[in-house]
């Protein structure tokens, strides 16, 4: 693991690397900051750019977008209250009073300290539970991934969209047929294509990603009418007051961040669950933890209570990278972003990166703590002038993120049918979205598509055609019987609802 | 059974399965394929079941949470004008050229979104393309296709 360790920095400290990690971070953090753009927008703009990388570059690249983006998130949520991703929504319960008590500098570092400490306990735990899991994972077969995917998308399913569990598989279903659009892998034959050329090569993954983010996002803002800039004037945007934080705050922050990073950690991990959910339980439980006196200052501008949610989501943005490189099956929409770059790049991750790839493996971990380490030291100081961007009008921004949307396509094809194909996704998905269909299940679904296909065609295969592999190892069997607990909850929850 | 709007999307969604199944039964796969425990139709099959599993049940079931979008608040005319000119702008990359039609597509975008601040207009649209493009082209060596630049002898 050492040796491990070491290739990892030597990759991520090259002065390339290190620069990828700074500009992804301070990127990241801008896209990140306005309101409605979140980690995978973020990372989905810069896919295009990546792939003229070596696979470790991008990848490093990616990581810092990523983190940069969940600290963006928690500025806007904490200046205007408007958070970027759902994943920094608890960050404004008692960020946004702070701020409005004029000590918006103090919340925002804060929330800076409480990343970086969730973060540095998370990527130790990375570093541990990686190479054993990537060890356990070896002895998986067909039938266990073919199970774990399904596992993927159910617990995606269920968790990213509360209450919205049929939407959320029918988006799971969509993002299966759009994959599946193009020549069968194995034998050539052409499916859904409708004789167009265009076609044959699949639905490009970029494409997807630009028009059910980034693309819908900015239609989704016009459509809504909401105006980010509005919502900015609220606090001063140019005196943040002090990021100073004082001994008192600082030993709070000390209790609340080791809790916070395991549960955060450990939610991570779990398919599905994410930064969202491990931000809201890590709120609750430290909700419970504190004495009644500071109980009360909850949601009124708690340093706990802004702590514990910003150490829950970074720790959990760390351990959602466990399942993707270990067994290659994200567990989040972000994830999955990632994991379709890495398809891009010729890179299949799983149990075998971590012996074929041993670089790219490590040094995605150790750029990761990295980024951190930027974010930090260089993106703190210069919140005060970052923050300004918020007050940038949309109708500047909103031209801006489709004309990269546009030229990332134009730019990876050439070809005006790919153009066509985006619009008219972004348009259903802008529809969908007003409508509370979840677009997470949609990606995660896509990248998986061939993936499942192939797992399925191998386990169908080595049983004769029967089902009978998803209850012939134990292994399959637990999977199969999580999968089942986790529909009927769903549907117990669903029929309690609606007898209320 | 209360008839809402993601019901009639849920419609659409079970609609488009049906087809995506009639479609998948379509596919020509190999003669000595069709027999096989999976072939190059298998997977779209269970799919097409899948899709309409899901949205019968959401088009039967009573809605946990119903959503009705007020459509006075929304946005139309907007963007509809920022989605053709978008498609207008996919018409013309090629044809046109990047720098002129982005340029463009910039100009027209700011306006409809109600920017009326012409000096920003003008700053954020040509010579922000032509140093996106400098950037891209000169720097990054990214290959982009202008056959206007080319005419005019600007790119090589």
């Amino acid at each position: 693991m050492i040796e491990g360790i070491l290739i990892g920095l030597k990759t991520a400290l090259s002065f390339q690397n290190l620069m990828m990690v700074m500009i992804g971070c301070f990127a990241g953090t801008i896209i990140g900051m306005l309101p409605g753009l979140g980690p995978m927008t973020a990372i989905a703009l810069m896919i295009p750019i990546t792939y003229g990388f070596e696979p470790a570059t991008g990848l490093i690249l990616m990581a810092g977008v990523y983190y940069g983006a969940v600290f963006g998130g928690s500025t806007s949520s904490i200046l205007i209250n408007a958070p970027g991703v759902p994943g920094t929504v608890a960050t404004s319960f008692d960020g946004y009073p702070m701020a409005q008590q004029g000590k918006a500098g103090k919340a925002l570092a804060i929330a800076a300290y409480s990343s970086f400490a969730g973060g540095t306990i998370s990527a130790i735990f990375l570093l541990i539970a990686a190479p054993s899991l990537s060890k356990v994972s070896l002895s998986f077969r067909s039938p266990d991934y073919f199970g774990l995917m399904i596992l993927g998308l159910t617990a995606v399913a269920a968790f990213s969209s509360k209450g919205n569990f049929l939407k959320a598989m029918m988006m799971c279903v969509l993002g299966l047929m759009l994959a599946s659009v193009g020549q069968d892998t194995l034998s050539d034959i052409p499916r859904f294509t409708f004789n167009t050329m265009n076609l044959s090569d699949g639905i490009s993954f970029v494409l997807v990603v630009m028009a059910t983010f980034a693309m819908s996002e900015a239609l989704t803002i016009i459509i809504k009418g909401n105006d980010p800039a509005k919502a900015a004037k609220q606090i001063s945007l140019t005196d943040l007051g002090s990021i100073k934080v004082n001994k008192e705050e600082t030993k709070q922050m000390a209790a609340t961040i080791p809790r916070s990073s395991i549960l955060g950690f450990i939610i991570g991990v779990l398919p599905g669950a994410g930064a969202t959910i491990a931000s809201f339980l890590a709120y609750g439980m430290e909700r419970n933890f504190v004495k009644s006196e500071e109980k009360e200052k909850f949601g009124k501008g708690s340093v706990q209570g802004l702590s514990a949610p910003e150490t829950a989501n970074n720790a959990a943005c760390s351990g959602s990278f466990v399942p993707l490189l270990t067994l290659g099956i994200p567990g989040s929409g972000t994830t999955a972003v990632m994991l379709g770059a890495l398809l891009g790049f010729g890179i299949q991750p799983g149990p075998r990166l971590y012996e074929t790839n041993p670089d790219i493996f490590w040094s995605v971990i150790m750029s990761m703590y990295i980024g951190m380490v930027v974010l930090l030291i260089l993106n703190l100081p210069l919140i005060p002038y970052i923050a300004r961007i918020l007050a940038v009008p949309r109708t500047f921004l909103i031209p801006m993120i489709l004309f990269f949307s546009v030229t990332g396509i134009y730019l990876m094809s050439f070809n005006n049918f790919d153009i066509f194909l985006m619009i008219g996704i972004a348009v259903v998905a802008t529809i969908l979205r007003l409508y509370d269909f979840p677009m997470p299940p949609l990606i995660l679904a896509f990248v998986l598509g061939g993936l499942m296909e192939e797992n399925l065609r191998r386990s169908l295969l080595i049983s004769d055609g029967s089902w009978s592999f998803l209850w012939d190892r134990p292994l399959t069997i637990c999977i199969m019987i999580t999968i089942l607990l986790i529909v009927i909850w769903q549907i117990y929850n669903s029929y309690k609802s609606i007898k209320k | 059974m209360k008839i809402n709007s993601v019901k009639i999307i849920s419609l659409l969604f079970f609609v488009l399965s049906v087809f995506y199944l009639y479609t998948a039964h379509q596919i020509q796969v190999f003669a000595f394929d069709e027999g096989a425990p999976f072939n190059a139709k298998t997977f779209p099959i269970y799919l097409g079941y899948a899709g309409m599993f899901f949205s019968g049940l959401k088009i039967v079931l009573p809605d946990q949470k119903p959503i009705e979008v007020d459509s006075t608040y929304l946005e139309f005319k907007k963007t509809i004008l920022l989605v053709l000119t978008m498609i207008i702008y996919g018409a013309t990359i090629l044809k046109v050229g990047f720098f002129l039609s982005t340029s463009l597509f910039l100009v027209l975008s700011y306006y409809f979104l109600g920017e009326r601040r012409w000096k920003y207009i003008i700053i954020f649209s040509f010579p922000f393309v032509a140093i996106f493009m400098y950037l891209l082209h000169g720097v990054l060596a990214v290959y982009l296709r202008d056959p206007l630049l080319k005419y005019i002898g600007i790119m090589g």
